[in-house]
């Protein structure tokens, strides 16, 4: 057991930086699901309300937006960060640190949270969208009163799987220069060959996953009344 | 109530045309129940679907209650379909939402305000009794239930025409019974004009005034239930009241609406000296007059003179073959 005597002597050096790249990974992801929700779940409500005998039937447009869609989600998250990096400087003035990774992760994450928004909303009753229509609701009522309510339990769900990958995505960011866990993990655990940083960092990680992941399930039980 | 003149409907499906409406005409009085029975793909749906313009007719226009929804559009068509409620097979409930949140929507939709439309609910709740299930979800109630929800939702804005797709379809019997009554007695308190859609001829015979026989995507006959019956060569009797087939001679089939009050049968074998055996008969309470229908044998020299009788007592006498 001679580790654990090492590890609990070093372990007052390794917090600080643990705790910060946790407040890093924290900082990415959270600005990066705030611009996933922004962007993803328009698109995810465009992709369905633009289906033949959707709500607002535009079939080029959902073949566009599709094929849009699908660029971005075949894309490997560590080529996607390489290929948007003039864009990153332009928003954000850097290609380094936490705030420049936002929007690679921002951009890996919009098309696969829109999907997930699809397919949620794809659940919901056609059956009480054409009473809705019935009633003499207009289609902006139907989005806002019934497809998203009535979707919420999975979109809840679908945010949390995309939380989960930001963090996975977060940790890939740390590979160039995106600071955060994944940073700490490269730099300390993989260029040094510190193995109590890395184990330590899986063990971050591990933590925060299963922390969203929890949180998550609370809620989409508390939602769901089907 | 409900004028709709020339209704077609065709729909496109991978470069085939199916013709779902084939010229159907539509009247339905103000404060009667009319009835549509039909096979699954005649057309009932697209023809419900087509009054209050879920679905556009190909041709045809569509009034109802003296406006052409078929010249309206965006706004001016929702706010017609206010006035209009529809209560559905699989009832269409919002998962999310309480069964008073279910019965506020449409109101909400309206614009109505929040006091207003608390007030309304209680009411609308009272009415199809469920005030003590205004909290639940959808989920916690039985089908009954949950359609009685889908009609108080449908009556919520008012509306003087109810349209009902296949509202009992998906119910056991003992609940059909129960929401046929409900429906035919806010036809009578509210004045509520209802259509209805249906494949079960009971749902006709219970609380319809006029019906409409439709397949292929037009109506094989329509008119008052008592109308029809009496008429000859009826399918809408035939479906009614089936008697089984027989291959005996002489066989007449005799129909009577409304209560007979002579002991007609005894009276004819006294008069026209003939012998009369009943092979099968029914009779049933429709539109709260009994109809009976019977299959009779009747044999003997004066046979024409006792048919003629029957015919100037107001029975409809049809012989068979």
């Amino acid at each position: 057991m001679a580790w654990l005597t090492e590890f609990g002597e070093r372990w007052p050096d390794m917090w600080p930086v643990l705790w910060l790249g946790t407040l890093d990974t924290l900082y990415m992801v959270l600005w990066a699901t705030l611009f996933t929700v922004l962007f993803g779940l328009p698109l995810g409500v465009l992709l369905v309300a633009t289906d033949r005998g959707g709500l607002i039937p535009a079939p080029a447009v959902k073949a566009v937006l599709g094929a849009v869609v699908n660029v971005g989600r075949s894309l490997p998250f560590i080529v996607l960060m390489v290929a948007v990096l003039s864009l990153t400087r332009l928003l954000t003035g850097t290609t380094l640190g936490p705030t420049a990774a936002i929007v690679p992760l921002s951009i890996g994450a919009i098309p696969f949270f829109a999907r997930l928004v699809e397919t949620a909303l794809r659940e919901v009753d056609r059956g009480v969208i054409e009473a809705s229509h019935a009633m003499g609701a207009r289609r902006i009522t139907i989005v806002g009163k019934v497809l998203l309510p009535e979707a919420l339990p999975g979109l809840i769900a679908g945010l949390v799987m995309t939380v989960v990958a930001l963090i996975s995505y977060s940790a890939m960011a740390g590979a160039i220069g995106g600071g955060g866990l994944g940073d700490i993990a490269i730099r300390y655990g993989y260029q040094r060959f510190d193995d109590y940083y890395l184990w330590a960092t899986v063990a971050f990680l591990v933590i925060v996953v299963q922390a969203v992941q929890s949180l998550g399930d609370v809620l989409v039980r508390r939602l769901s009344h089907r | 109530m409900i004028e709709a003149v020339g209704l077609r409907k065709v729909y496109r499906l991978k470069g085939r045309e199916v013709l779902a409406l084939d010229g159907v005409d539509l009247h339905v009085r103000q404060g009667e129940i009319f009835g549509v029975v039909g096979q699954s793909g005649a057309g009932k749906s697209t023809l419900l679907r087509c009054v209050n313009l879920l679905e556009r007719p190909t041709e045809g226009r569509v009034s109802v209650d003296g406006a052409e929804l078929t010249a309206l559009g965006g706004a001016r068509l929702r706010a017609a379909r206010r006035g209009i409620g529809m209560v559905h097979q699989h009832f269409a409930l919002l998962s999310s939402r309480t069964v008073a949140g279910n019965v506020a929507f449409p109101l909400e939709i309206a614009g109505v305000p929040r006091a207003e439309r608390r007030a309304r609910v209680g009411e609308l709740l009272d009415l199809v009794g469920l005030a003590d299930k205004a909290r639940a979800h959808p989920a916690q109630l039985s089908g009954g239930q949950k359609q009685r929800v889908g009609i108080a939702r449908a009556l919520a804005s008012r509306p003087k025409v109810l349209l009902s797709d296949e509202a009992t379809s998906a119910l056991d019997p003992q609940t059909t019974e129960s929401i046929l009554d409900l429906l035919r007695r806010l036809n009578r308190e509210l004045g509520l004009t209802i259509l209805l859609i249906t494949h079960e001829m009971d749902v006709i015979k219970r609380i319809c005034d006029s019906a409409a026989i439709m397949a292929d995507g037009a109506f094989l006959e329509s008119g008052r239930v008592l109308d029809l019956l009496a008429a000859p060569g009826s399918r809408l009797a035939r479906s009614l009241f089936p008697l089984p087939a027989t291959d005996a001679p002489d066989v007449v089939t005799l129909t009577y609406t409304g209560k007979p009050d002579e002991p007609l049968m005894s009276e004819l074998t006294r008069r026209f000296d003939v012998d009369i055996n009943i092979l099968g008969g029914a009779v049933e309470q429709v539109s709260d007059q009994s109809v009976g229908r019977l299959n009779v044998q009747i044999q003997g020299e004066r046979r024409e003179a006792a048919l003629t009788y029957l015919h100037g007592k107001g029975l409809l006498v049809e012989v068979a073959g």
